[in-house]
Order: C-alpha cells, then sequence, then structure tokens
C-alpha cells in the first residue's frame, strides 16, 4: 500500500518493542461482538492510482462542466477566470499540508496570510475588521444574525424577501434551535419591502442583501441609520464579492456586520463547496465576533509577527460559554481569495467589476430583445431576473439540450413559486458568441 | 522608515547600511529564511497581475447605487505576488516537509492523486444550480461516498451537509432534538459530556439549546460508568462521547454506555473525531451509536490547509435517519435526484448553501478506493502500531497518563518535568528547533500539562524513531537543569515567541495606512 511506510519487519521489531504479541492485541479493549475479524466487507481492496484516476474520471465525465458550455448560472455561485498563479501556489505543501496555526514560530506564513485576507476583506467590504473567514457565505449569515442577538440582547431578526432562500434556511434552522426568532419576509422579485415598519424594540438586526437574490442593487444607508436609530444592526449580505468592487460598500452605508460569500475570488465552482465565508464589523463589535482572528504582535527579539488572538471568544477556552462553535475557517479558500485579490489589485479588481457589469448590461439587452421575455431589473450588476412566456425550469431543460446552461430558474430556489422567472449571471468568462447563442437558443425555445 | 498605526517597522529599511542585531545581516534575511513585508507595503499605483480585454462600451444601469471612488487594495504584477505568496509559504511547517505528530488532529499524509481527481474539470468546473440531468456523475459520486461512509460505520443514513467536524456536532444534535420533539418529549433539556471532551462538544450542545453537564473520568482516563448512570433520566436528551477517547483510549464500557443511555430515553452521539484509529476494523453501530459525524479532513485525509476547509458528513442510526438535512441524493427513475427542500420530507433544515463540500467528498473517495477495505484495515493497525511503539520509546523518561495499550495517540503529561522549571509549552518550541511540528499541549484538560502525540501511519519507523531520540535526550536536558536552554526555544525559526498576551490587550486585525512622516512629526 503506497501511503503506508511500515514494512513487516519494522512491524515485527515494533511489537517486540511494544511487548504485545500482534497488532491485533492492541486493539484488546475493544469489546470482541464489535471487532471484524478481518478487513470489512462490501468493499473493494486496495486500487493503485491508474485505476482510481479511471473510476473517478468515468463519473467527472458523465458530468457537464460550465466551461464547457455557454453558461450563465449564479445564484450564490459565480463562474470566474481564476488566474494560473492561484492554484499552484495554493498547492504548495507548506499551505496545503500545514495545520491551523497553533505553533506561530512555524507558522508565520498561513498567519501573515490570514492577516493580508482580513485587510483585503474589511476593504472590500469597507468595514473595520474581518475575521479569518468562515464555512461559507449562508453560515456567515446565521452567525452574523446570532452574534446581533448577543450585541443588542434581542430575539428578533427580520429577512428580507430579497435574501438568498438558502441563506434564509440556514438561519432559520439555527434560529429554531438556538432560540431566537427569524421572521423571513415573502420573496420580492421587484422589490417593495417595507423593511423598516416591522423594525421594534425586540428587533436585533434586519438582513439585506446586496445584489438581492434577484439581482437588484440598493442603496441601504437609509435602512441602516433608521435601523440603528431603533436598536436594532443592519446586516447586509453580499453573494457576489465581486460586485464589491464596483459598488457602494455596505461599510459605506453604515452596516453594521457584512456576512458574504467570497468564492467569486480564486475559488472554482466545486458544485457547491467547498468555499470562503467573509465576515466584516465595525471595530466596537470585535468582541462579540465569531470565529477565528490573526492578530499583529512582536516576538522575543522585538520583530514583527502573527498570532490567533482573542481566543477567549473560542470554544477551546470558552466551552460551553464560547461565542460560536466553530473550529475550523476556510484556510486554503481564504488563501485563494487572497491571491486572487492580490493578483487583481485596485486597478484589476474595477476593470474586473466593470467589465462584469458591462457584459449583464449587454446580455440583459439581448434578452429584452427575444419576444416574450421581459427583464424585471432597473439596476443590476451582473445577474438579473426574466420573466419568461413559459415555466423556467423546463425551457432551462430544453436549453441543457442544446447545451447551454441558461441560468437557474427562480422556483428551483422557491419551490413551486415564480414558475416564470428565471435568474441569469453574465461573468468576463462569457463571449458574445455565448451571449449570442443564448438569446438565439431562447427564442427557438420560446417561440 | 514607513511606520504603521502600532508604531512597529511595517518594511524592511530598503538599502539600510547596517548590520541586523538579531540576525547579523544587512537585510534581516537569513539565507532561505527570507523576511517579506505585507502585500499592501509592495503597492505601486496602477499596478496589476492580470489583463483584461478592453470594456464593451455601455452606459452602466446601477439603479441607485453610486460606483465606489476606490477600494484601496495594492498593486503588485504577477512575479511580485509569486513570490510574495513562496516566501510566505516558507515560513509555515507541513507533513510535507516533516513530522507533525499534532494528537487529535490526525496530521497523515495527504496523497496529490486525491487533489488531481478534485480538480477534474467535471467535478471543479460544475456549477451546484446545474439541471440534474448534466450533473449525474457528480451526485453518482456523492451517492459512492455515502455508500463507503454507511458500510465503514454500519450506520442506516448519512448527511453529506456538514461544512466541517463541529458543523457535523450541530448537524447531530439538531437530530437528536429533533427526535425528541417528534416524540413530543420537551422535557429533556441536558446533555452529557464527559471532561475530557474537545471544546466544541460542549459548544455544540449550549449552542442547540441545551444545558451540559460534564462528567468525570475514572483513574484510568475512561468515562466513570456509575457516575454517568447516576446522571441519566428524563431530563438527559444525550450524551456526546468520544471514542477512541481525547486520552487516546478506547472506551471499554462502550457498549454498556449505550444501553443506559438508550434505557433512559436518550441518544448516543460520538465524536468522530478519532475515527482513524479503528476505520475499516470496528463499525460504529456494533458499539451502539445513534449519531456520529466523521472529519473527511483527518480520517480521509482532505488536507487541513492552514485551518480548513473540513468536511463533516454525519451517519446516522435507524432511530434518527428521518432527522437528516437537506439536501440528499436519492435515486429517482431518471438517475440520480437531489432533494433540496426541507418542506419535502421530515428533514430538520438546511445547514449550508449548496451540496456540501464537494471537493473534499472526491478527496475522500479518492482516498477509499486507493486503500481498499484491506489499505484500511492496515492503516488503523499501523497508526495504532505507531502510538503504542512511541509509547513505549518514552515511557522510561516521560510519563505517561494512563497505561496503554493506546490507540491512535498516546498521551503524556508534565509529573517528568517537575522541579525542572521547564514546562510542557517550553519542550514544545524546544521540539521546534529539532526540526519537529510539536505534539498537542494542554490537551486533553483531564490531565496536568498534557502532551498528546500523534504518530498517524504514514510516518517510517525510522522517521519515529529520530523523533523518540529527540525527545528522549530533551527530557534528558529538561531534568539535568537546564532550564534556560528551554526558556530561550525557539531560536532557530523566522520568528521567535510571539508576545500573545500584548496581540489580545490592544488587538491589531488589520493593516492601516502608514500615517506620513509629516503628519507623525506635527502631532
Amino acid at each position: 500500500m503506497r501511503y503506508l511506510p511500515l514494512t513487516e519487519a519494522d512491524r515485527q521489531s515494533m511489537l517486540e518493542a511494544i511487548r504485545a504479541t500482534s497488532v491485533e492485541d492492541l486493539f484488546r479493549d475493544v469489546p470482541k461482538a464489535a471487532c471484524l475479524a478481518g478487513p470489512i466487507g462490501g468493499l473493494p481492496n486496495h486500487m493503485g492510482e491508474l485505476e482510481v484516476e479511471r473510476l473517478l474520471g468515468s463519473m467527472a465525465a458523465k458530468n457537464v462542466p460550465a466551461g464547457s458550455v455557454p453558461s450563465f448560472l449564479g445564484a450564490g455561485a459565480y463562474r470566474h477566470h481564476v488566474p494560473a498563479t492561484v492554484d499552484h501556489l495554493v498547492q504548495r505543501g507548506e499551505f496545503l499540508t500545514a495545520y491551523t496555526p497553533y505553533q506561530p514560530e512555524v507558522s508565520q506564513g498561513t498567519l501573515q496570510v490570514l492577516f493580508e485576507f482580513q485587510t483585503q476583506v474589511a476593504l472590500l467590504t469597507g468595514m473595520d475588521v474581518a475575521n479569518a473567514s468562515m464555512y461559507d457565505g449562508a453560515t456567515s449569515c446565521a452567525e452574523a444574525v446570532m452574534m446581533a442577538s448577543r450585541v443588542t440582547r434581542r430575539k428578533k431578526a427580520i429577512l428580507s424577501g430579497g435574501l438568498h432562500p438558502h441563506y434564509r434556511d440556514v438561519t432559520t434552522t439555527d434560529a429554531r434551535f438556538i432560540g431566537f426568532e427569524a421572521v423571513a419576509l415573502p420573496a420580492a422579485p421587484t422589490g417593495g419591502e417595507d423593511l423598516l415598519a416591522l423594525v421594534d424594540d425586540k428587533t436585533s438586526c434586519v438582513v439585506v442583501q446586496n445584489p438581492d437574490v434577484f439581482g437588484h442593487v440598493r442603496d441601504y444607508t437609509d435602512l441602516a441609520a433608521a435601523c440603528q436609530a431603533k436598536g436594532a444592526l443592519l446586516i447586509v449580505v453580499v453573494t457576489e464579492a465581486l460586485s464589491l468592487g464596483l459598488l457602494t460598500p455596505p461599510g459605506d452605508m453604515g452596516a453594521d456586520i457584512v456576512a458574504a460569500e467570497g468564492q467569486s475570488f480564486g475559488n472554482a465552482l466545486n458544485f457547491g463547496g467547498p468555499y470562503v465565508g467573509l465576515f466584516a464589523v465595525k471595530d466596537k463589535y470585535v468582541r462579540q465576533m465569531p470565529g477565528r482572528l490573526c492578530g499583529e504582535t512582536v516576538d522575543a527579539d522585538g520583530r514583527r509577527g502573527f498570532v490567533l488572538t482573542l481566543s477567549t471568544r473560542e470554544q477551546h477556552i470558552r466551552r460551553e460559554k464560547a461565542t460560536s462553535n466553530i473550529c475550523t475557517n476556510s484556510g486554503l479558500c481564504a488563501l485563494a481569495f487572497s491571491i486572487h485579490v492580490s493578483l487583481l489589485g485596485e486597478a484589476g479588481i474595477t476593470q474586473l467589476a466593470q467589465l462584469n457589469h458591462a457584459k449583464a448590461v449587454q446580455m440583459a439587452d439581448k434578452l429584452a430583445a427575444v419576444p416574450g421575455v421581459e427583464v424585471l431589473n432597473d439596476g443590476f450588476f451582473n445577474e438579473f431576473t426574466v420573466k419568461l412566456p413559459k415555466p423556467a425550469a423546463a425551457v432551462v431543460e430544453e436549453l441543457a439540450k442544446r447545451r447551454i446552461l441558461g441560468g437557474v430558474p427562480v422556483s428551483r430556489l422557491y419551490p413551486g413559486e415564480m414558475e416564470d422567472l428565471l435568474l441569469v449571471a453574465v461573468t468576463e468568462t462569457n463571449t458574445d458568441a455565448d451571449m449570442d447563442a443564448f438569446a438565439a437558443a431562447l427564442s427557438e425555445v420560446l417561440a | 522608515m514607513s511606520m504603521n498605526n502600532q508604531g512597529r517597522p511595517s518594511a524592511i529599511p530598503a538599502g539600510a547600511a547596517s548590520f541586523d542585531g538579531v540576525t547579523g545581516t544587512v537585510t534581516g534575511n537569513r539565507g532561505l529564511q527570507i523576511e517579506e513585508p505585507l502585500i499592501f507595503e509592495q503597492d505601486s499605483a496602477g499596478r496589476t497581475g492580470v489583463d483584461l480585454p478592453e470594456l464593451p462600451k455601455v452606459a452602466s444601469r446601477l439603479g441607485a447605487v453610486k460606483p465606489r471612488a476606490k477600494v484601496g487594495l495594492p498593486g503588485l504584477a504577477e512575479p511580485q505576488v509569486v513570490r510574495h505568496y513562496t516566501r510566505l509559504s516558507q515560513k509555515n511547517y507541513a507533513i510535507d516537509s516533516g513530522f507533525y505528530p499534532l494528537g487529535s488532529c490526525t496530521m497523515k499524509h495527504n496523497p496529490r492523486l486525491n487533489e488531481k481527481m478534485a480538480r477534474l474539470p467535471g467535478f471543479s468546473d460544475v456549477h451546484p444550480m446545474q439541471p440534474v440531468s448534466t450533473v449525474q456523475g457528480a451526485l453518482e459520486l456523492m451517492d459512492q461516498l455515502a455508500y463507503w461512509l454507511k458500510t465503514l460505520t454500519g450506520m442506516a443514513a448519512v448527511t453529506l451537509a456538514p461544512a466541517a467536524g463541529a458543523h457535523g456536532e450541530m448537524c447531530g444534535i439538531m437530530a437528536i432534538r429533533s427526535a425528541h420533539e417528534a416524540k413530543g418529549d420537551s422535557g429533556r433539556t441536558k446533555i452529557l459530556v464527559p471532561e475530557s471532551a474537545h471544546g466544541t462538544n460542549p459548544a455544540t450542545a449550549a449552542a442547540c439549546g441545551y444545558s451540559v453537564d460534564a462528567i468525570p473520568a475514572t483513574a484510568d482516563g475512561r468515562v466513570d460508568l456509575e457516575a454517568l448512570k447516576a446522571k441519566l433520566g428524563p431530563d438527559v436528551a444525550g450524551l456526546m462521547l468520544t471514542n477512541p477517547n481525547t486520552c487516546g483510549l478506547f472506551e471499554r464500557d462502550i457498549i454498556e454506555i449505550a444501553e443506559a443511555v438508550h434505557a433512559a430515553g436518550g441518544y448516543f452521539y460520538c465524536d468522530g473525531a478519532n475515527f482513524n484509529a479503528i476505520v475499516g476494523r470496528v463499525r460504529p453501530a456494533d458499539l451502539g451509536i445513534d449519531v456520529m459525524h466523521i472529519n473527511l479532513h483527518k480520517t480521509f485525509s482532505t488536507p487541513h490547509g492552514g485551518g480548513g476547509p473540513g468536511s463533516g458528513p454525519v451517519v446516522f442510526a435507524e432511530s434518527l435517519a428521518p432527522y437528516i438535512p437537506v439536501p440528499y441524493v436519492t435515486h429517482g427513475k431518471d438517475g440520480f435526484a437531489l432533494v433540496e427542500n426541507a418542506g419535502e420530507g421530515p428533514a430538520f433544515g438546511r445547514m449550508k448553501a449548496f451540496h456540501g463540500q464537494m471537493g473534499m467528498f472526491v478527496r475522500a473517495l479518492s482516498y477509499m478506493l486507493s486503500h481498499g477495505a484491506d489499505g484500511l484495515w492496515q492503516a488503523s493497525g499501523d497508526a495504532v502500531l505507531n502510538a503504542n511503539y512511541v509509547m513505549a520509546r518514552l515511557e522510561d523518561v516521560m510519563t505517561a497518563s494512563f497505561d496503554g495499550p493506546c490507540m491512535h495517540e498516546c498521551l503524556f503529561d508534565d509529573r517528568f518535568l517537575k522541579g525542572t522549571g521547564v514546562t510542557t509549552l517550553d519542550m514544545a518550541k524546544a521540539l521546534i528547533d529539532e526540526g519537529f511540528h510539536p505534539m498537542t499541549m494542554y490537551f486533553p484538560l483531564v490531565v496536568h500539562g498534557a502532551l498528546l502525540i500523534e504518530p498517524t501511519e504514514t510516518e517510517s519507523k525510522a522517521s519515529l524513531d529520530q523523533f523518540v531520540d529527540a525527545l528522549r535526550a530533551l527530557a534528558e536536558r529538561a531534568k539535568s537543569g537546564d532550564v534556560a536552554y528551554f526558556q530561550a526555544a525557539p531560536r532557530l525559526t523566522p520568528r521567535r515567541r510571539l508576545d500573545e498576551t500584548a496581540a489580545a490587550r490592544k488587538p491589531v486585525l488589520r493593516w492601516t495606512p502608514p500615517v506620513p512622516a509629516e503628519a507623525l512629526a506635527a502631532e
């Protein structure tokens, strides 16, 4: 077995050193009835690399990679071009095969990356500080709502109908078990919610998403001020982090907490995970934050260095009194995010965000020209909603037969609802030919 | 010299003419150990590491939102970015570079085949919301992984949704609460957790609305069965127990423990963090366990990546099988199907966006297929053999906390350091100078000054011998009274001991632009 260095001779001499008769003898504390006599049944024996590659390769071949066809899917996961440098650096063994930086003297690489990541997230969101990442955007959102309860000592969260339904469901699931109330408003495909009317003296927070799940972009400055006047926090969720390269950031609108999905930078689609949750707050809430934090300090020689800090909030110290049970971050995904953002820099991120927006505007116009299709958004970033004269799920299946991945039917996110709506996302990876092919195929399918 | 907001040097002084007091070099570098400023300290306005096409000429359509003025990110070209991260990587210890016996964390070799498989475009370049007809291979992979996990544990059902071990714990405890609620039993407010448990266990139970009651350990490092029985009653929702436990010991009474918990109407949650010790040899279902999470990044060697991403599937016995979260894969009439909405069944809700950590599923299945039933049998055997060998070779110079045999890790405490002035922490730092990553320190909490060593099955005997020889020599040195040597360690690392107290007292959690020298002078 290629991963196991011990030889039979090694095993024998080690058993002698231990004074055990056999390896099985070392398992003598296991109740006899539960000890298998030999390798478990129902599973194959070991395979060489070539055999594993063939087997997994055959499964991979049954999927249609988004990059092999014109693809316009978004709804919280976006296909962007990831520079070759990112994956090369992420696969350096010193990053890939290190553990959590518990011994800072031999983990300055990971720690400095986290410090830079926290800074990048703070800059992008326009917030004071960010943590070292969460599992994904949806869990980040749920943690933000729990944090708002700790800060305000109130138990009612109000979730906008523009919040991604997966984010809503993760938050309401947590609410049910953890013991707070999450009032989720009905889906709002064309906006028009009066969130403020629902805020009372029991409200811990209002959660909005920008751009929202239907692609609408809004200015939440007034809502932030109004929430805060009533003692509630404003949480802004962002599922397309690239939008932060172009739009007024949530921090500038007055958000108290930003919970975002960072997949757009550096991370492949991966059928939904692993991704990287971003979490940023105003300075005054730092000690109520969940998750891991990296901070600057000095070493015994007075040199600048980095350590994990404020761990008295965390489970390994506080146990049942911790701010969260979270134990990991999304280390490698955060690294990929950070490298991609570093490559882009100020100039690149602005250009890339503008490019995405401009292409989306072009696509919206092309689709609006298809008979029977209506674009619902006035303002959007790189994703918008169209209304079709036929059920979107069936249209998408027809498009898939023509080898076009034509967006996400809204009914997939809201079963049985809004069956004529389709979410369309456009990124720098979509060519003019892709966009023309999509519009032409949609005309055909709707004809 | 530019200064950051703390007044510390924020960059290596370019063109410094004097020799550094610490390193004796002009640059502060030491051969292959090269100092690296923050990326923000390498900015040149307008520079970028990507080339993008020209913008199409269209009017923007941002509605009421204004474009932002600036983000504040630094500009670097690609070669600078490559060098930055390469240099940073060289400041990390990693399994690829050496022995990493971090107890309870399972730092075993990460096969590169798994990385290659996860990057096949058929897995990595698939959108989670593609029509199900275009992702049949992805669903087949999830179904296969579920089959392996169920077979290896003997359990009835599995959810792949949780993103990490602690997330899996949440999922398991939510399922337990759902099951009690479904029976109309609302009087169960307590979860029992042994004192030796991982911190996540009590944190999880508390997060799910339970109070936590600690169970003491016996003198041989195991759950005190009588104390447990005394605490069981109609107010107990369940027990959370790690097995093998965090002292590296198998809970001999586990079947009786399970029976007692069941007799009191509770459920038995097993923290599967240490499943790697028994995988392929013992099926948790045969021990009476009702629900258990599995850390794919431990037992099935998906990379730890400096702290994630993890993946924490949870297996369930028949009694809890209905209470799993969405989504899950089913066998439909046209191949595999996905159940994505909780409204469609008794599922308790949703744990994260989309379908789980797919990239980790591919790696874990690649690991399982590579090992097979025979390889996993050998892997858990070698893991236990290695730990017992290390324990046997250190017993005479260090103090083992409990009698063996141990399972995949061996626990020592600091009695052997008594009177030397050397602490567990000092010992760990001295090991760093010897080229090893230290063992886990000060965990579990049930012994004083714990040193928990987990060698894993992917270490050779030569590697174990070198580690043991170094540790023996250090133990002798500590006993000889050379406390100053230990307190000054590590000496040979990119940074020496860091001031963690200062970091927590006045937290600096991000870089901020330097204050210009004129402004400082004006203050």
